[in-house]
């Protein structure tokens, strides 16, 4: 047989149907579904009079437009407890797995997912999200999707689609302290650009992704899509499985060896062929921040902002000179130094507890400044239990930030968390577009560790001056 | 049944900026709604109005031809970023039947097709001389874009999409069809099938 790819693989084997001149049938194993993107999905199926095909492969939860003030007070926008409420009642009655607002396993579908153990290699997930990709963090091929096939899925468990091509990330190399699985990503996506990867299916590999934990692997595929991919994956290995061991839904006793036995034989072949290949050396790197309007335009931290004047492509350059604008920053000034109004540590890329491990890393002993308001808000309800067992909240009180309830956040602002016209912030979150995390709002991507010694100098800092 | 597609011919609404993606086409706050409709109001919000709502008068949407055309011509990469159906939603709403770009994000574009809004890609001459003649009539067909002077761009739609357009056919009616086939799968993957308790 051919040798191929762990793209190839996971593709084949959920190939339902395949007939010339229709693209394929695939079949999905896991179906997260939130507020925000389902509604219109569920009114189809009763439309049509249609049952969920495989409840239990679907799972819902709230994240997108939930508060994350104390859980004791009501939904105070409307709007937003009207679309909980609907999610809530599309579950009961199509008997889908529900944590909702009040629940204690509650949190961001791409946070509770591995967590439950739902997530498992060579699956194929979906998600009405495009940070789907998260889960490629398992060896699982999972992709974002629109409305009208959230649709499909409940109805069907099944998907049309085509293969994407194959995009080799190679990560050899140490990092160096205070460079971390976020710099990796925004590296690789300031080298690729916003839509360099479309069409493609990135496999991260490589030393330094074999180095990371699989929360540091969660937040590098979790950005694919932001280099235009459809998802990105990395294969599964021990650092997989002693993850996934044990969680609520992973496979137990007998059936856990034959899933691992199975797992096994993931990886790409040797010689196998990719469409696309890129290599990055993580010994080079530095922390990296964004400064521009879309997440490919970033920079080391020690880096200056891009000139437009030296850009040779038109349209390219008045991308630049409209991004430049926004942000109102200059050409050829350097980032580090800026004053920044807001911090936001949290979001599927990084609300996990290693993030917030490391955030409160720095935090810890000192204060963050009186210009700052730092919010820290924890991917999931049992990560902030987890966090409040080790006394993570207490050194970010003590620090003078604000210890938040679970859920998307500012990283969407749909919530009333929210950046203030013309103010800037440094945010752990995954897209830094114009309005994004509140309309006239401007955001710098990072890691935790600059975000939080960002948050204690009141400007962008490079936490290395601070380790 | 979708409805059937057709062709049709309308002048352009020129929009050169690269890598408009999803949160400007239609703002997350306006996700909170459990419809698909009313959404075409809230098109392009943020560049559209000002603080106070009233419409900017230099954005290309508020001029008074936009709202006549059918064609609108974006830059590079449109529709990148989050996969919120919401954007063609609204985009079919103000009334657009295709918008034309030199290449498209891959949700978007996928988003699009299943709602009778045409994603065509086109060569970056020809981009470029639609954005000098935006005034210009095309002619948009399913796999064909015609200009005034007669010169007939052919643009890549796979061909079931274009079946579908050309012939109504809903998706999920389609899928519903393979029922044995998935039935048959599932039968046969039991033993491995990672079931969710």
């Amino acid at each position: 047989m051919k040798p191929r790819t762990i793209i190839e693989k996971v593709w084949d084997s959920h190939i339902v149907a395949e007939k010339p001149g229709a693209p394929s049938l695939i079949y999905i194993d896991l179906h997260l579904v939130h507020e925000v993107t389902s509604p219109q999905a569920f009114a189809g199926l009763r439309t049509r009079g249609l049952k969920v095909r495989r409840p239990d492969l679907t799972f819902a939860t709230v994240d997108h437009s939930t508060p994350t003030t104390p859980r004791s007070f009501p939904i105070v926008d409307q709007i937003a407890a009207t679309q909980v409420a609907q999610l809530e009642t599309n579950a009961k009655d199509f008997g889908i797995p529900y944590f909702g607002f009040q629940s204690a396993h509650q949190g961001i579908c791409h946070v509770i997912g591995p967590e439950q153990g739902l997530t498992q290699p060579g699956m194929t997930v979906v998600c009405g999200d495009s940070h789907t990709s998260t889960h490629g963090a398992f060896g699982a091929l999972a992709f974002g999707i629109g409305t009208s096939e959230v649709e499909h899925v409940l109805a069907t468990q099944c998907l049309l689609g085509r293969r994407s091509r194959t995009y080799e990330v190679r990560v050899d190399g140490t990092l160096k302290p205070g460079v971390t699985a976020k710099d990796i990503i925004l590296a690789l996506i300031a080298r690729v650009g916003i839509g360099g990867a479309t069409g493609c299916v990135f496999e991260y590999r490589g030393s330094a992704i074999g180095a990371l934990s699989m929360e540091e692997r969660m937040t590098v595929c979790n950005m694919s899509i932001e280099a235009g991919a459809r998802a990105g994956l990395i294969a599964p290995d021990d650092t997989t499985y002693e993850f996934v061991a044990g969680r609520k839904f992973a496979p137990k006793g007998a059936d856990w060896d034959a899933a691992v036995a199975r797992w096994r034989q993931l990886p790409t072949d040797d010689g196998a062929v990719y469409d696309h290949t890129i290599s990055i050396d993580a010994s080079a790197l530095e922390p990296m921040i964004t400064f521009g309007t879309n997440p490919g335009m970033g920079i080391s931290i020690s880096g200056a902002v891009p000139d437009p004047a030296s850009m040779s492509d038109p349209l390219e350059r008045d991308s630049l000179i409209k991004a430049l604008k926004y942000m109102d920053l200059e050409a050829g000034k350097p980032l580090a130094g800026h004053a920044i109004d807001v911090v936001f540590i949290g979001s599927c890329t990084n609300s996990r507890m290693s993030d917030l491990r490391a955030a409160a890393s720095v935090l810890k002993g000192r204060k963050v400044s009186p210009k700052v308001r730092v919010m820290v808000v924890p991917g999931s309800q049992e990560i902030k239990r987890q966090a409040q067992a080790e006394g993570l909240d207490q050194i970010f009180r003590d620090a003078g930030a604000e210890w938040r309830e679970a859920g998307c956040s500012m990283c969407i602002a749909m919530n009333g968390d929210q950046l203030q016209p013309g103010q800037y912030s440094v945010s752990t979150s995954n897209r830094n577009f114009e309005g994004r995390q509140g309309k006239g709002g401007r955001t710098f991507l990072a890691s935790p560790l600059t975000a939080a010694a960002s948050a204690v100098m009141g400007v962008v800092t490079d936490v290395r001056t601070l380790l | 049944m979708a409805d059937k597609f057709t062709p049709f011919e309308s002048k352009m609404v020129p929009f050169g900026v690269d890598n408009i993606d999803t949160d400007q086409i239609i703002p997350a706050r306006f996700l909170k709604t459990i419809s698909k409709d009313g959404l075409g109001d809230q098109l392009f919000y943020d560049w559209r109005y000002d603080a106070s709502g009233a419409p900017k008068p230099d954005f290309v949407l508020n001029t008074p031809e936009a709202k006549t055309r059918q064609i609108l011509v974006g830059g590079d990469n449109f529709g990148c970023g989050s996969s919120r159906e919401h954007a063609p939603w609204a985009l079919t709403q103000y009334g657009f039947r295709a918008v034309i770009s030199t290449s498209f994000a891959d949700i978007f574009k996928g988003n699009s097709l299943k709602n009778g809004l045409l994603p065509i890609v086109v060569p970056k001459d020809v981009h470029a001389w639609l954005f000098a003649n935006p005034d210009a009539v095309l002619k948009v067909d399913l796999s064909t874009l015609t200009l005034p002077d007669g010169r007939t761009v052919e643009f890549p739609i796979d061909p079931f999409s274009q079946y579908c357009l050309r012939e109504g056919v809903d998706e999920l009616g389609y899928i519903l069809h393979q029922e044995p086939a998935i039935a048959t799968f599932e039968g046969e993957r039991m033993g491995s099938l990672n079931t969710l308790g």
